[in-house]
């Protein structure tokens, strides 16, 4: 079955982050907590609506993973784009940090 | 260029203020989202892919040098130090912190700048020809109906709450330069018989998911009307404009929907009701506004300057860059210089806080202080003396800013596409990239001649591919980007919307499909017709032809 996890923006500054396993909010892909199946996809989605409530995040959303190659990454290109950075800009971004 | 009386900076310093408050109001949890998502969007603030998106307003593309700096301080200080210049004359920012905009705009604010109404629905940035005031083919300077129109249009309470969003663009010139017949309003400055000076008002145009050219609603509406036609105009929108359905919202749905006589009738009889009410801009406050775009204070110069003669035969490298990027100005000794932001392995319309201040130096130097921001994400400096144009071109190269392409086929517009916009299916600003690449040589984008090539990352069409001689318009297909091509579509006094060609073809392949449509147009062309002349003649069979030939 896919693994999904929560990306939603950060509220104060906009940036991409995603939903720990602690119920935190992390910019780094690697940090996020996996989940399996419908049930717990809307179990993390509603810690997330509460992170919004509590103005942390805005506008939550799962995304599909694939861990198979290793690196945890999007299965949607769009979603890598955003946890990467712009794909013409490689000097910004998180990818710069890597 | 228009400055600010106390009245206007009052309310852009007033604005930034209410935002800022809301702001604080939103991160302390007074506004939840949905009542602050408006709000920020009236202040041109958006949340993007990878960051909020912040759009500054550059009223009709106009800027002096003491805005471009200031915008290029803001990306550096706010930013990540750099801008990009829009399809709509504007700029974005695309790194900025929602706790720090307010202070961006207050140091707009500073330089009688903002960024109200770049987003929402309500009447968007009045955009105009590039070369207004400088043009040689021009019967009077846009920018004054622009900036009437834009004081009309600014916080109008009646219209800040439209179906959608509402652009209009001006030409003071019959060679169309601000692509009039592809907005929701178009205004042609004209004369009529007696020499005295109206519009001719389309509207209707458009691009997005359903391009559609405008109509002439009237051919010569008099200068003295134009607000209260306008008001007429936007009346019969805002009553009527479905709210149901935001992909049918627009005016040119409505139009379509009534048909153009109907809605012509329709805003004839609100224009009857209003039409000599205090909506019309009284006389003397139409010419206190036109005393802001008087010609700067102009030499008396010879028509051709010896000096810029003798550098084009003595350095072929300027000869090629005056060839493309230098165009005719009015008055005697003067040229007008285009800036390309379109360097090879560049992105198209992308200005660093270097080259904006740049920029901004040597408009000052040489073009009094004035900059222009073109529709087709270039810049202009639009009163450069012929004889000033050597030094000019030999600043610009130590800036990366002196790529000598413009109309030619690596002069790409793209939207930033997948890369930086949510709404994106695709990306664009790499395929303009690999484009560019393929046809770097110079000697064969000037055997190609003029060939727009127009990409857009999704149906939106912010990259204006409807209009493009060829335009590219990304969509997925099962998570792979593929490019729709359309040929022959042009946004000048000629409007046509580009046809689609055949199936879409994935990004690997549309590198291969330009060259083979610019081969067969090579190979099809008579004397003297470029890609779009030829493309009028034959047709799209030859093309198609050769695209999708069976292997």
């Amino acid at each position: 079955m896919a693994q999904q996890i929560i990306s939603a923006n950060r509220l104060g500054d906009g940036l991409v982050v995603y939903l720990t396993g602690g119920g935190g909010w992390s910019e780094r892909i690697a940090d996020a907590l996996a989940v399996t199946g419908k049930d717990a996809g809307e179990a993390a989605m509603t810690v997330a609506h509460t992170a919004e409530e509590a103005r942390l995040i805005v506008e939550p959303y799962l995304i599909d993973i694939d861990e198979s190659g290793g690196e945890r990454r999007p299965t949607q290109f769009r979603e890598l784009i955003r946890a990467k950075g712009p794909t013409v800009r490689l000097d910004i971004g998180k990818q710069a940090e890597l | 260029m228009y400055l600010y009386d106390p009245i206007d900076q009052s309310l852009v310093d007033q604005r930034v203020e209410q935002f800022r408050d809301q702001v604080r109001r939103r991160l302390a949890g007074e506004l939840s989202e949905d009542q602050f998502k408006p709000l920020r969007l009236m202040n041109g603030l958006y949340l993007q892919l990878h960051a909020y998106m912040l759009r500054v307003a550059i009223p009709y593309g106009t800027l002096s040098s003491h805005q471009m700096r200031k915008l290029a301080y803001i990306a550096q200080r706010y930013d990540k130090g750099y801008g990009h210049f829009t399809t709509r004359q504007n700029l974005q920012f695309n790194w900025p912190k929602l706790e720090e905009t307010p202070d961006i705009l207050a140091e707009l604010a500073e330089v009688e700048m903002h960024a109200l109404q770049t987003s929402g629905n309500c009447i968007r940035n009045i955009t105009a020809d590039q070369y207004a005031g400088a043009a040689a083919d021009e019967i009077a300077d846009p920018r004054i109906a622009a900036e009437v129109v834009r004081q009309w249009s600014t916080l109008h309470p009646e219209f800040s709450f439209l179906p959608r969003k509402f652009k209009i663009a001006v030409t003071g010139s019959q060679r169309d330069r601000a692509a009039v017949r592809v907005h929701d309003i178009g205004l042609i400055l004209k004369c009529d018989e007696t020499g005295s000076m109206g519009y001719e008002v389309i509207v209707g145009g458009g691009l997005g998911r359903t391009p559609m050219i405008g109509a002439t609603a009237r051919d010569f509406l008099p200068k003295r009307h134009l607000l209260s036609y306008l008001e007429a105009i936007l009346r019969v929108y805002n009553q009527a404009g479905r709210r149901d359905n935001m992909y049918k919202a627009r005016i040119k749905i409505l139009m379509h929907a009534l048909g153009a006589e109907e809605f012509i009738r329709r805003v004839d009889a609100e224009w009857d009701a209003i039409r000599d009410s205090a909506v019309d801009l009284p006389a003397g406050e139409y010419d206190r506004i036109a005393a802001f775009f008087a010609s700067p204070h102009f030499e008396t110069l010879l028509k051709n300057d010896g000096k810029f003669a003798r550098y084009r035969l003595e350095d072929r490298d300027f000869a090629q860059w005056a060839r493309t990027n230098v165009a005719p100005h009015k008055q005697p000794g003067y040229a007008i210089a285009n800036i390309s932001l379109k360097s090879e392995g560049g992105i198209p319309g992308d200005a660093t806080t270097e080259q904006m201040n740049a920029v901004a130096a040597i408009a000052e130097r040489f073009s009094f202080a004035e900059i222009r921001v073109t529709h087709e994400q270039n810049l202009v400096l639009p009163h450069v003396r012929q004889a000033d144009l050597y030094d000019v071109w030999q600043t610009l190269k130590n800036y990366d800013l002196a790529t000598p392409n413009l109309g030619l086929i690596s002069d790409i517009i793209a939207c930033p596409g997948m890369d930086y916009c949510s709404l994106a299916n695709a990306r664009s600003i790499p395929l303009a990239q690999d484009i560019g690449k393929r046809f770097a040589d110079l000697r064969r984008q000037h055997d190609i001649g003029e060939l727009k090539v127009k990409i857009s990352g999704c149906i939106n069409a912010c990259g204006h591919h409807h209009v493009g001689h060829i335009g590219l318009l990304g969509v997925d297909r099962k998570g792979e980007e593929y490019y729709q091509i359309t040929l022959g579509g042009s946004a000048d006094e000629n409007t046509s919307l580009g046809e689609i060609v055949g199936p879409a073809v994935p990004y690997d392949k549309v590198v291969g499909a330009i060259e083979t449509i610019t081969n067969t147009y090579v190979g099809l062309r008579t004397d003297g017709e470029n890609f779009l002349d030829t493309y009028r003649r034959v047709g799209k069979a030859p093309f198609k032809e050769n695209l999708y030939a069976a292997h």
